[in-house]
């Protein structure tokens, strides 16, 4: 077949040719000079199917809600605002073909990228490759800016160190007395990398505290009535867990109804997106956490008025209360009006392409319902972190924190260019003094 | 038929080629898909012995970790995509001389359990395999020609491109040859095999080293394409993809695994867009549909087309 | 090895009941897969949605008993009859409209018929009851908590756990040993099982013994899911955990086998949470352990009989 043979060779002298031409075309198209667009386009990769579907499907329901927000208000820039969803549930290799399409069929001006680690570990990388800003909405992991400079990843809220920290201190600060604890955490990447940071933490504050179990149950697990057993057999005084979803919800379950919460001082960091469904199952007295600052009951809200506006909005929606991923979500929105109308001012009104917008978002300020979020040179969002002990408060149905601490993000973040573990050990006792007194109430 | 066939896959990869370079974002989607198609070779061998693996994403995984363990040590295709590929044969001799002597169920069930065994195991050596956040590889050499992003994208397109057309080649004259006929006598009676004088199980051992050779070379191919690996690659599920594929594509041809492997991975990305909250049940109405309506798979199809028209000019 | 019981005997004993409760589901839910295969030699991947169903509508019958104002004690019926009504409808349904067109098909193609069902069915169930968690556990509040002493102490079980879940497993294992061995259907369904040429020669309509084992077979996914669902949330996704966990019972336990299935649910079950004790990071790997070995002593698996070879 001499003709097939041909036009295939001529196809690869094509392939040869456009690679070069694809080449000059990556280097000149971040910097071209773009005209406003019809509409600004976003990739949102999100779970929307399998157990993490609890963040994803809120994270999308906020999207879609600020999206219709943003366009009454005449979108960003003058332009209307569209979002693509994809789900990241298929896996890496899936959701990085879909990270392609996005971009380079699609044409989306910005990714909005992931809940999961390893899903955000997997799209920054992209993100610099195609030259596309990249906003990591939700995912927490320590990894992405310590393991190298990232030029057009940007993360609009906190990270796994803080969100570790604050509990930690918290705990220190309002129960020093403690001798003995255990943790049961979720097997994967949070699970493994909470723990670590946890217990360097406490070796460096408050070293000799005796760990009874170390218990590691696969993600999803349907049932911890073993592991229950073990903790009520071991009687730890703390018990830390990272757990979210539907696994934090059977695990509380069952540790209320076999008295588990009576004998340990419970801490988790994940725990206010759980809370409205557990109702009054969650016992009062345990430190809890939302991975960042956004208590519905936030003490004192930069602008209440558009916290409780949010809340009400969403609620009248979707009917279901706002959870943290909520949050993100806005959070992630918010930033990307205050970068592009930063960049369309720094052109003097003109659109800007990739390279500019990233620009733009290097040491960006804006506003949260709740807070004012700087994002560092190294891409880092500071988000501040609240950290409460639950309460059972007339009027709403489900536990809520009281004294709460406002930990600012800033005394609690890995210091830019260092690793959290090592960072975590350099911690003197002395970091104590430092924390806010609580807000009683 | 068999010229058809020969005919059909250079048309098949001319097409692709040409997709590739009309669409900058296909080129990766089919780079990926025809890895895919290239393990799914090796579970076309199986089924003509009658026997179904429900766990050969585990060999898939073992070359895509090895290439992301040795990347680092030695970043260059030439070296990664044999290493990978050697160590899924290794490895599949070894599980193929436990699991050779099993049939139908028990050796689906024991294939299952094993990819299970490896997937856990990713998720659980965290300090060696960073667990569900898997491990990035940074942009390898190819020849020890240090090409750009764009550059080795069009470098393992072609890889995967040449390996598919040589392994597409291999299975036909593998299945045409004593071994391959062997294999189709497993399914029917394999008593006779043995009367004949015939290890049964030597025979089935060779095609389920040989579909976890094929297995690694995928891997590799989609390791150093996605260029980040999870344990997700070993789930129960990608190793039901594979066969989904098998099936999608018809078990009829060596030409199926790819046709299946491009469509599965168009229908999802499609059905993705469209729906992204039910790609699932797309995929899965698709998947019924080709079962009950059309059991020859898309290869099926089109050579059903392609001897009514041959009737025809006769 | 003595002084080492000795020393851990009190753990062993709690281990030892944390494993009865989750032996009980286990076995609960492969049962049911067992006997399909058994009879209708279909490996029912979709056999996890039907559990996952189930958990589910366990739940909303749950819901719906108590906002009829029915006191507490109809949540245990409650999970009952959702099993029945998830595997009463959609067991003739699956069985009817899609595995009644490929019988007698390739294997492969019977198994990726219930793959298909499986993937559509993952979201159907997002489609009714969303991705949040659901939950509803009236039935293990009910029954309380019962104190099995330890070390000078206590430590609570919940009884729901301690007795109903091994209790029901108990009574499906009896119950079905009796149907199979005692009437006219299950001997019918044992000679399908054990050769269906012959069976279906003498005159037994397989067809109906299909339709029947199948409902059947799907009530009992159903139930484990629902005896599962007071204790615990049901998610998107836990179908397909579920699942893998019976395959690997099945292979264990011999084909059609209601024996060895309880054995080999009882093996994991105890397996596992002795793991859990004394070295955790083995808990997830035991069940397969367990089956490799199992099946390189006896690749029948535990009861399996040997197959007569075709010639």
């Amino acid at each position: 077949m001499p003709p097939t043979d041909m036009s295939r060779r001529d196809l690869l002298a094509g392939a040869a040719g456009l690679t070069a031409g694809g080449l000059l075309m990556a280097g000149s198209d971040a910097d071209a000079q773009p005209q406003r667009p019809a509409e600004l386009k976003i990739g949102i990769t999100t779970f929307l199917s399998g157990p993490a579907s609890v963040f994803g499907v809120p994270g999308r329901q906020a999207a879609e809600m600020m999206v219709d927000e943003f366009n009454q208000r005449g979108g960003i820039g003058g332009v209307r605002v569209r979002a693509l969803f994809v789900d990241e549930a298929p896996g890496t290799e899936h959701l990085v073909g879909e990270f392609r399409r996005l971009v380079q069929s699609e044409g989306v001006h910005v990714m909005f990228a992931s809940i999961s680690s390893g899903s955000c570990l997997a799209c920054t990388p992209l993100s610099r490759d195609l030259q596309k800003t990249t906003v990591l909405w939700d995912c927490a992991t320590q990894r992405i800016f310590e393991e190298g400079p990232q030029p057009f990843a940007f993360r609009t809220q906190g990270f796994a160190t803080p969100e570790v920290l604050a509990p930690l201190l918290y705990l220190l600060k309002t129960k020093p007395e403690f001798r003995t604890m255990a943790v049961i955490n979720q097997d994967y990447a949070w699970g493994r990398d909470s723990w670590e940071m946890w217990r360097t933490g406490m070796e460096a504050l408050k070293p000799g505290v005796r760990i009874v179990a170390e218990l590691f149950p696969r993600l999803g697990a349907p049932d911890f009535t073993t592991e229950i057993t073990r903790l009520l057999a071991a009687r730890p005084d703390v018990i830390f867990s990272g757990h979210w979803g539907g696994d934090l919800v059977t695990l509380a379950r069952q540790a209320a109804e076999r008295r588990l919460f009576e004998r340990s001082t419970f801490v988790l960091p994940v725990a206010e997106a759980s809370l409205p469904i557990l109702g009054r199952t969650f016992p009062a007295g345990h430190v809890i956490g939302t991975r960042g600052d956004h208590w519905n009951n936030h003490p004192r809200p930069k602008d209440p008025a558009r916290l409780r506006a949010l809340n009400e909005a969403y609620r009248a929606r979707f009917n279901e209360p706002v959870i943290y991923p909520v949050h993100h979500m806005v959070q992630a929105f918010n930033a990307l009006k205050a970068a592009y109308e930063k960049a369309i001012a720094a052109k003097g009104g003109g659109w800007p392409n990739d390279m500019e917008l990233a620009a733009a978002f290097r040491g960006l300020t804006f506003d949260s319902p709740t807070a004012t979020i700087t994002l560092r040179e190294d891409g880092q969002g500071l988000e501040d972190q609240i950290v409460g002990v639950s309460t059972h408060a007339e009027g709403t149905p489900y536990a809520i924190p009281k004294d709460m601490v406002i930990f600012p993000a800033a005394m609690v973040s890995t210091p830019v260019g260092m690793k959290s573990v090592d960072w975590l050990k350099t911690l003197k006792p002395d970091i104590l003094a430092q924390v806010p007194a609580a807000i009683s109430g | 038929m068999r010229r058809g066939e020969t005919l059909l896959g250079l048309l098949g990869a001319a097409a692709l080629v040409a997709a590739a370079l009309l669409a900058p974002w296909l080129k990766f989607i089919l780079t990926v898909a025809l890895a895919k198609g290239i393990a799914v070779i090796g579970i076309l061998l199986l089924l003509r012995a009658g026997q179904v693996s429900f766990g050969h994403a585990l060999y898939v995984a073992m070359g895509a970790y090895t290439v992301a363990f040795l990347a680092p040590a030695m970043p260059d295709a030439a070296v990664l995509l044999p290493a990978g590929a050697a160590i899924a044969t290794l490895t599949g001799l070894l599980i193929g001389l436990f699991v050779s002597r099993y049939r139908e169920i028990f050796f689906g069930m024991l294939n299952l359990a094993l990819s299970m065994v490896v997937y856990s195991l990713l998720e659980k050596l965290y300090d060696l395999t960073k667990g569900t956040d898997g491990i990035r590889v940074e942009l390898p050499r190819f020849f020890g020609m240090a090409l750009d992003r764009p550059g080795f994208e069009w470098a393992m397109f072609a890889t995967a491109l040449v390996l598919a057309l040589g392994a597409g080649a291999f299975a036909r004259l593998y299945l045409d040859s004593p071994m391959g006929q062997a294999l189709s006598a497993i399914k029917t009676r394999e008593t006779r095999l043995e009367f004949m004088g015939i290890s049964a199980r030597r025979v089935l051992l060779a095609a389920y080293v040989i579909s976890a050779l094929l297995g690694g070379v995928a891997g590799a191919i989609i390791g150093m394409t996605t260029r980040h690996v999870t344990p997700l690659l070993a789930y129960w599920t990608a190793s039901g993809e594979l066969v989904f594929i098998a099936i999608l594509g018809g078990a009829g041809s060596v030409l199926g695994p790819f046709l299946g492997a491009v469509t599965f991975e168009l229908v999802r990305i499609y059905a993705g867009a469209a729906v992204a909250d039910a790609w699932q049940m797309i995929l899965g109405g698709v998947l019924l549909a080709v079962i009950l309506f059309a059991p020859g798979g898309l290869w099926g199809m089109i050579a059903g087309l392609l001897r009514r028209r041959a009737g025809a000019a006769s | 090895m003595a002084e080492w019981f000795g020393d851990n005997s009190g753990l062993l004993g709690l281990a030892l009941l944390d494993g009865l409760a989750s032996a009980g589901l286990i076995f609960l839910v492969a049962v049911g897969l067992n006997l399909v295969f058994g009879v209708l030699r279909i490996i029912n991947v979709a056999h996890g949605s039907l559990y996952a169903i189930g958990a589910y509508a366990a739940a909303s019958v749950g819901i719906v008993f108590a906002s009829m104002g029915l006191p507490a004690w109809a949540s245990l019926p409650a999970l009952v009859v959702a099993a029945a009504l998830v595997g009463g409808i959609l067991g003739p349904l699956i069985e009817r409209l899609v595995l009644r067109r490929i019988y007698g098909q390739e294997e492969v193609l019977q198994l990726l018929v219930t793959f298909a069902l499986f993937m559509i069915l993952e979201d159907v169930q997002k489609l009714i009851w969303g991705v949040q968690p659901v939950q509803h556990d009236q039935a293990m509040r009910l029954l309380g908590t019962y104190d099995v002493p330890f070390a000078g102490d206590v430590v609570p079980f919940t009884a729901y756990q301690l007795f109903v879940l091994p209790g029901v497993a108990l009574v499906v294992l009896v119950g079905l040993a009796w149907f199979l061995r005692r009437t006219l259907t299950g001997r019918v369904i044992v000679a399908v099982t054990t050769d269906r040429e012959a069976a279906t020669a003498m005159g037994i309509d397989a067809r109906r013994v299909f339709l029947l084992t199948f409902t059947f077979g799907a009530m009992l996914a159903a139930l484990g899911g629902a005896l599962s669902s007071p204790t615990g949330a049901i998610v998107p996704g836990i179908g397909a955990q579920t699942i893998v966990l019976s395959f690997a019972v099945v292979a264990t336990a011999g084909l059609g086998q209601t024996e060895g299935a309880a054995l080999t649910a009882l093996m994991i079950g105890l397996g596992r949470s002795i793991a859990v004790y004394f070295e955790p990071e083995l808990e997830v790997v035991v069940p397969y352990i367990i089956m490799v070995a199992v099946l390189l002593v006896r690749p029948q698996g535990l009861f399996g009989s040997t197959v007569a070879r075709r010639i």
